[in-house]
């Protein structure tokens, strides 16, 4: 497993296009990561790792101020994953960038293991805060992002919400408290695939006019193309010059990258990847025979 | 007209209730404590922590009517450094139970919770209002320490160690007039029962607005040559299981007497920590598992059968088992 150091400003010469395949390669091992942290697991959430992998890389690999070495600098930026049940794909993300150890994280849902089914902070104090009922980790950033502006600190805020999420009552209290207090250093991500647990939103309860709710709410909203690395770094510059809260509404695909995988609901979570699920997935990713071996074969 | 017949007459939190005591002492204390920001969702004049607002406009923090996102915020805040008291009704804190349980207990927050309205103490507002079931369910939170003070004088003790003291919180205030129990010289330690009045044929444990009950109770059983100890148990969670101990084994009896519904409150952790120690005989007086109603709280004590007669009838009760 390769792990990359994660590139400063100091270090960060690249062109921009270099650092878009930099963190299109390191979505890739979001997404091998995952694969294999699961089916090790014998159950966990494929589906929206694999959606939100992009933004992950974006968020851990350019647009945030956190190094593993400062996981306690209190001018550091702050991740919250709200959707929670996406662990799989924070650890990988982690792993990659440095946080934690590549292969420990491997070790997923597993006794004594501090990479537990959901995050958990006492477990890892670079997860920022314990989540895994929706629609709480939006409000503990709201709760950070408030608790810093008292503070004068100027850190910023990061969060991410899947859509089924903001079926949570909490999420809408949330959004006005942001918009009421002005916490224009947060930022949200809406990982939308368009799924949630069982079935579709629209089959399950409807969420557009997402947009407008948003913008009602009083957020600065963006739309996106939850997959397109430029776009989303764009987003986030955006999102760093309004005087609004804001919103990033990231178009995705559930599953993404893993073609059996891709707008299936059933592989939204509860899944036990076999063998060749697995392989066919990592195959997918253009994973190489010897990376097949070295996620599966530990 | 004049302005003053033309607005309502507002029954806020005044006078001696704990409620008012707890958001004197909060405001008193904010220098001395300055990461302490209040968190308010429209009741901070039945609350008490008006007179936060008031003090130390800058570090109170309004959610309005959104107790879910309130509550978990103050666990993103405490992430960040701060010291958030989260203030709204008891019955209230039931709604938000669940952000409590993971993002301040789970997470280990220094977080505190403070709710006033609890039990039939709440008087007129009704069933729907009065929280029976507070100490219980928080109490099942791991990690979560579970106040009642009984008087101002100790809610002004308790509200500083709760400060002082890091981790998440539970504490009860009271929204009516209180009886004061305790001089200046009284000592509130986080984790401490104290034996009010000492006796030898039972002990009564009690909490909150029951404390001055089972003192009344204790005189009333004295007339009939009948010698009941008395303990404030302040600390529901941890429990002061030595002290229960200690009056187990001193006394032979004991009457448990709370505001709250009589499962899993006070006397279900009296219960428990005699069932580990020294088993005896206990009879619980709170309500009987079912909900409030409307009423003045010392209407409601008679007609729930909290008030210091059913006391001294369990207290009897209790001594019937005692071999
Ligand atoms: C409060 C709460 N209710 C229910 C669940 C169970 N649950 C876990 S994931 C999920 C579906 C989430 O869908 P979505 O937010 O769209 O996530 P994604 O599609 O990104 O995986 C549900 C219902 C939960 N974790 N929390
Ligand atoms: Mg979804």
């Amino acid at each position: 497993m390769n792990i990359q150091v994660k590139p400063t400003p100091a270090n960060d010469t690249g062109t921009a296009q270099k650092i878009e395949q930099q963190l299109a390669e390191a979505a890739r091992f979001v997404r091998m990561h995952s694969i294999a942290s699961i089916y090790h697991a014998g159950s966990g959430h494929p589906g929206g790792a694999m959606s939100s992998a992009d933004l992950l890389a974006c968020l851990y690999g350019a647009e945030m101020n956190v190094w593993p070495r400062g996981i306690d600098d209190p001018m550091r930026d702050r991740f919250v994953l709200s959707k929670g049940h996406a662990a799989p794909a924070l650890y990988a993300v982690g792993a990659y960038y440095g946080f934690c150890s590549p292969k420990e994280s491997l070790k997923l849902r597993k006794l004594n293991s501090p990479f537990q089914g959901h995050p958990h902070v006492l477990d890892l104090p670079w997860v920022e805060t314990s989540t895994g009922s929706l629609g709480q980790g939006f409000s503990v950033a709201i709760g950070m992002a408030l608790g810093l502006k008292i503070q004068n600190n100027p850190a910023r805020v990061y969060t991410m919400l899947g859509d089924g999420e903001l079926q949570e009552g909490e999420v809408w209290e949330a959004a006005m408290s942001g918009a009421h207090h002005k916490l224009d250093t947060l930022t949200a991500v809406i990982d939308y695939n368009k799924l949630q647990s069982d079935n579709t939103n629209d089959a399950i309860m409807r969420l557009e006019p997402l947009g407008d709710k948003w913008r009602a709410f009083g957020w600065d909203v963006q739309e996106i193309d939850g997959h397109d690395i430029a776009a989303i770094l764009a987003a986030f510059r955006h999102a760093g010059t309004t005087s609004l809260p804001s919103v990033i509404i990231a178009h995705t695909v559930k599953g993404k990258g893993v073609p059996y995988m891709e707008n299936i609901p059933a592989w939204h979570g509860s899944v036990k990847f076999t063998r060749l699920q697995a392989e066919e997935a990592l195959a997918a990713l253009n994973a190489s025979a010897d990376e097949i071996k070295e996620f599966l074969d530990v | 007209m004049s302005s003053n017949t033309a607005s309502p007459a507002l029954i806020a939190s005044n006078g001696d209730s704990l409620r008012e005591a707890f958001g004197k002492s909060l405001s008193s204390l904010a220098d001395e404590f300055p990461k302490l920001v209040v968190l308010d969702a429209d009741i901070a004049g039945g609350t008490g922590v008006h007179h936060f607002r008031k003090s130390h406009p800058e570090r109170f923090v309004q959610f309005g009517i959104a107790e879910q996102n309130m509550m978990a915020a103050a666990g993103g805040m405490a992430a960040v450094g701060l010291m958030p008291v989260v203030t709204t009704f008891a019955v209230f804190c039931l709604r938000a139970i669940e952000q409590a349980r993971l993002s301040l207990c789970y997470a280990r927050r220094n977080a505190k919770i403070v709710a006033s309205h609890p039990g039939l103490d709440v008087g007129p507002d009704g069933g729907s209002a009065q929280a029976l079931e507070d100490l219980a369910a928080f109490r099942a939170i791991p990690g979560m320490t579970v106040i009642s003070p009984a008087d101002a004088i100790e809610m002004a003790q308790a509200t500083r160690a709760i400060l002082e003291f890091d981790g998440p919180v539970y504490m009860r205030t009271g929204r009516s007039p209180s009886v004061r129990l305790f001089g200046a010289d009284h000592k509130f330690e986080i984790g401490k029962g104290q034996i009010l009045r000492d006796g030898h044929d039972l002990t009564i444990i009690a909490c909150g607005a029951e404390v001055a009950r089972a003192l009344d109770a204790a005189d009333a059983l004295k007339e009939d040559g009948i010698s009941a100890r008395v303990v404030n148990m302040p600390t529901i969670k941890p429990i002061d299981m030595d002290l229960i101990a200690r009056c187990a084994r001193e006394t032979g009896a004991i009457v448990t007497a709370e505001d709250h519904n009589i499962h899993g409150g006070l006397g279900g952790a009296v219960a428990e920590s005699l069932a580990a120690t020294v088993p005896c005989p206990v009879e619980f007086v709170g309500v009987k598992d079912v909900f409030g109603a409307s009423g003045e709280p010392e209407e409601l004590a008679y007609a729930f059968e909290i008030a210091a007669p059913f006391i001294v009838a369990a207290a009897r009760k209790v001594l019937k088992r005692k071999k």
